[in-house]
């Protein structure tokens, strides 16, 4: 039968106390998941009612700007809508219906909340619900929102998901649910697997095309492939759909435990599961194991940026033999990540929120080998002579299932060998 | 409320962030959401610097809204004197803060930190970025200048240098060799590099140079009023406007040293028999007004290219812009929305774009080359050579720039020459940019001319006149390398709707093809 990762001896994580931090942050906001968000869903515009602020941002977090017209845009709020709210609401009508009449092939439009709009109450759920009456059937309109003051940087995907589901249709059929934005190429694998192992129906949040989109009920079954779900988690159980426990599929162990996890809910027998898994899982030991040779035995420490950090620490201690020495996050959910931080040894600091500055006093005093933070801090700390990995990376790359692990390992060991490959001193 | 895809200008908040990112010893304590933190990787990744920028986020949350987001902002600014010990603050708050109003100018004054505080006020909603470094620049200027003795040798002040500043870095030592060859020294150079103590020192320069009217404009005026230091008007790009600038700071001190111009290139590269290919490219041209102001002049003067279009995206300096349209010729473009600038270049069907990053991915889209001659900045205009604008080596530098994109003389030959070869065709670029030219794929008869952006059989509407290209005329014009075919499309339509005709035959484009002929 197929190993299952084994709880550290010494125990795990999960009661470790967690150092609360609330001081300075250096994270992105929720509004950043729209570049993702955007490319996964393909008949989806996703219109920020915001600042010049927001859309500098987002233009800036997307890094190039490769499309005439991407499905995103920011509706920048001017003096006079902060005025009259009244007019704003006029104002937004007037440029949804534009922009619905230019672009034929949206069926779903999110509003996205920012914290302008927040701030002076513009009821983005009643301009939602008003706009979906005006143009359905052809376009739904949803809200959420991105902004800064309620969320951090992944937290928009969870806000935007736990928007749809509400709006899903009810279903009595017993079907399992894969929620979390994936590449494609991802998604294609983790259902191809579940396929083989003859676990039909499998349905995704979020689906590529709104006409794809899952339907929920008290017979659904779900499983998360992003820790950062924490709303959509709740927002389905609402509806009645149950959420099967698991580490997550980061590397050989996580997908393998996320797997048998959805298997065992499905009575897959050990036989089957060994069957489809064996060969991949070989690849993916192999594949991490060139990349490990680097790691091993060097030290990581975490900057808070995607909640993505407990399930890779846990992979980066475990299968590339890793220290770590903190492991920071925006929100631990330990509903979520509890199963990751079972299996992550003691010792690590296990850090929440942020207070920037004492932060990076922690960093420098530890000096790890690899830190992994934001886009703001990664120069600085190289020119202070640290090698670190930009996280957000992590976020924007194919990492999830067998076939990935290995590029998964390659993100962190890479910054190691370039460091220690260059040789810029003189040869003497 | 505007719909906007992308921008051309960040935040009024953004600009102040420049200048103290710029400037070394001052902090500066921002009123704001943890995701407007997001703008410290435009230093730290665009501009490549090695420090974080010397900026405080309060970074308030919901939570914080109900109870006490002022005592939080007075924390941070504590907090932020404590650790880094600078010798002047600026306090300001980003959109969100200045919708809650807790006056961040007010709350630093009561707090007594032992250096001056300088309150910033930007109106998010209604400025942007340029304002904001402007302003801001201008308010530590205000603050910290101290009136004293001018220097005995004649200085000058180098204002409106910032952090991510498009080629800032090199202007900077191309401005200063220029002056040290006429025997003048420099002050101050503010606000890149220069620390509150080097502000308090303007004063002492006999007078300012403006390098950046976008960002340096209202300090420089107020110098002149309250210190009587007059500042130069006309900004040293282009081998003429470098004449120019010479002239006028001889004009402002008196100095008769002459300029040594012995590594400028521009002049020859441009009239040796090798550019006589340039002569009349139709060029377009957009940016920040200053940039744009000095690449009509180069384009026209230096270049022999032929200005088919201009404008700015900050209408701050919209009365400027429409001047130089005029001298010109042309309709000027005030506008900071991206598509109507794609739409506007569109129909000018330039041979090149004079642009920025944003005018760049227009260029790729509509096929037609683009030279980078202003900001907003991305990661590509940090150079690792030296690489400015300004004076006789800026000059060089754009030469090389303005003829980079294009296809090379002899090259534009043979491509007339043998316009259907296999791999030396449209699609495959100007030969030295290293993309590898795909084989033409064989087209089938009908479809050949009709690529999805450049349908010529489009109805079009010029001087009110609907002109429709004949499939005849279409795929004669689809002859023309595609270098000079925006330009005969466009002759022929203006020349068939001057005269009222309303189909284009092949006649008819070798009519225009004459009538145009110089
Ligand atoms: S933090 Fe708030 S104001 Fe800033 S970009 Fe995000 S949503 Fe916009």
């Amino acid at each position: 039968m197929t190993e299952l990762p084994r709880i550290p001896a010494s125990g795990g994580c999960r009661d470790t106390p967690i150092l609360k931090e609330r001081g300075q942050r250096e994270v992105f906001c929720g509004l950043t998941g729209i570049i993702w968000l955007h490319r996964k869903m393909q008949d989806a515009f996703f219109l920020v009612v915001g600042s010049r602020t927001c859309a500098h941002l987002l233009q800036s977090a997307a890094g190039v700007m490769i499309f005439a017209e991407p499905r995103f845009g920011t509706a920048i709020l001017e003096e006079s809508d902060l005025a009259g709210l009244a007019d704003a609401h006029d104002e937004l009508d007037r440029e949804v219906a534009r922009l619905l009449s230019r672009r034929p092939d949206i069926r779903q439009l999110f509003l996205v909340g920012s914290c302008p709009s927040e701030v002076i109450k513009i009821d983005l759920a009643r301009a939602a619900e008003r706009l979906s009456k005006v143009h359905s059937p052809h376009v739904r309109v949803l809200n959420y929102s991105g902004s800064g003051i309620e969320t951090t940087f992944t937290q928009g995907e969870d806000a935007c998901l736990a928007s749809m589901v509400p709006e899903l249709a009810t279903t009595d059929a017993r079907e399992l649910v894969l929620v979390g934005a994936l590449p494609d190429v991802v998604e294609d694998q983790a259902l191809g697997l579940l396929e083989a192992m003859g676990i039909g129906q499998v349905r995704c949040l979020p689906a590529r095309r709104a006409d794809a989109e899952p339907a929920i009920g008290p017979n659904t079954v779900f499983a998360l492939t992003q820790p950062f779900l924490g709303d959509t988690h709740a927002a389905l159980e609402r509806r009645g759909a149950r959420h099967i426990p698991a580490p997550f599929p980061f590397g050989d162990e996580g997908t393998t435990a996320w797997l048998r996890a959805v298997a065992d809910e499905f009575g897959v027998s050990d036989e089957v599961f060994e069957s489809v898994t064996a060969a991949p899982r070989a690849r993916a030991r192999k594949a991490i194991a060139a990349q490990a040779a680097e790691l091993n035995g060097k030290s990581v420490f975490f900057f808070p940026d995607s909640q993505l950090e407990v399930p890779l620490a846990r992979f980066l201690t475990r299968e590339c033999g890793m220290d770590a020495i903190e492991i920071g996050s925006p929100f631990i959910h330990k509903g979520l990540v509890g199963p990751d931080l079972d299996l992550i040894a003691p010792g690590p600091v296990i850090s929440e929120g942020q207070d920037v500055d004492r932060q990076l006093d922690r960093a420098r005093a530890a000096a790890p080998d690899l830190t992994v933070c934001g886009l703001g801090l990664a120069n600085p700390l190289e020119a202070e002579g640290l090698a670190t990995k930009w996280a957000i990376e992590l976020v924007f790359t194919p990492v999830h299932f067998y076939e990935q692990a290995g590029d998964l390992a390659g993100l962190f060991s890479r910054p190691l060998r370039r460091k220690a490959k260059l040789k810029l001193e003189a040869a003497e | 409320m505007k719909l906007t895809v992308w921008t051309y200008e960040g935040p009024p908040h953004v600009g102040a962030m420049r200048v103290a990112t710029g400037m070394k010893g001052l902090h500066y304590v921002l009123h704001a959401p943890q995701g407007d933190t997001y703008a410290d990787l435009l230093f730290t990744m665009i501009e490549r610097r090695d420090h974080r920028p010397p900026v405080s986020y309060t970074t308030f949350q919901a939570r914080d809204l109900g109870s006490d987001t002022a005592t939080l902002f007075k924390t941070a600014c504590q907090d932020a004197y404590d650790r880094f010990k600078p010798q002047a603050i600026i306090v300001g708050a980003s959109c969100t803060a200045e919708l809650i109003q807790d006056d961040p100018g007010g709350l630093a004054a009561t707090m007594g930190l032992p250096v001056p505080v300088i309150p910033l006020e930007l109106p998010s909603y209604q400025r942007k970025e340029n304002f904001g470094a402007d302003e801001t620049f201008f308010q530590i200027v205000r603050h910290l200048a101290q009136p004293q003795e001018r220097t005995a040798q004649i200085t000058a002040n180098l204002l409106g240098a910032t952090g991510l500043g498009f080629r800032h870095r090199d202007d900077i030592e191309e401005v200063t060799a220029l002056l040290h060859d006429l025997g003048i020294g420099v002050n101050v150079i503010a606000p890149l590099n220069a620390t509150p103590a080097d502000i308090a020192r303007l004063p002492a320069a006999h007078f300012n140079v403006l390098m950046y009217p976008e960002t340096g404009e209202a300090a420089a005026r107020w110098l002149e009023r309250s210190h009587g230091q007059p500042f130069t008007k006309i900004v040293p790009i282009g081998v003429g406007a470098t004449r120019d600038f010479i002239e006028e700071v001889r004009g402002l001190t008196g100095v008769t040293a002459k300029a040594d111009e012995s590594r400028l290139r521009l002049p020859w590269y441009s009239s040796s028999v090798d550019s006589t290919y340039l002569t009349g490219k139709r060029v377009f041209i957009f940016g920040d007004a200053t940039h744009v102001k000095a690449a009509a002049r180069i384009a026209r003067d230096e270049m022999g290219f032929e200005v088919a279009g201009l404008g700015c995206y900050n209408r701050e300096f919209a009365r400027d812009i429409r001047a130089l349209a005029k001298e010109y010729g042309v309709e000027p473009l005030i506008s900071d929305d991206y598509l109507e600038v794609e739409r506007a270049i569109e129909i000018a069907q330039p041979e090149m774009i004079l642009g920025t990053q944003m005018e760049r991915h227009i260029g790729k889209r509509l096929g037609i080359p683009c030279a980078v001659i202003s900001a907003p900045v991305h990661v590509q205009d940090f150079p690792a050579r030296y690489s400015p604008q300004m004076g006789w080596e800026g000059a060089n530098v754009l030469f090389d720039t303005l003829v980079h994109p294009l296809v090379m003389g002899l090259e534009e030959h043979l491509l007339h020459m043998f316009r259907e070869d296999f791999e030396f065709h449209d699609d495959a670029g100007p030969s030295h940019h290293g993309g590898k030219a795909a084989p033409r794929a064989p087209v089938a008869e009908a479809e050949v001319g009709v690529t999805a952006q450049e349908a010529p059989d489009q109805v079009r509407g010029e001087a009110g006149i609907h002109v429709v290209w004949l499939p005849a005329a279409e795929k004669e014009l689809k002859k023309i390398p595609f270098f000079v075919r925006g330009k005969a499309r466009k002759n022929t339509e203006t020349f068939a709707s001057e005269r009222g005709v309303a189909e284009i035959s092949v006649e008819t484009l070798y009519e225009a093809k004459a009538h145009y002929a110089r």
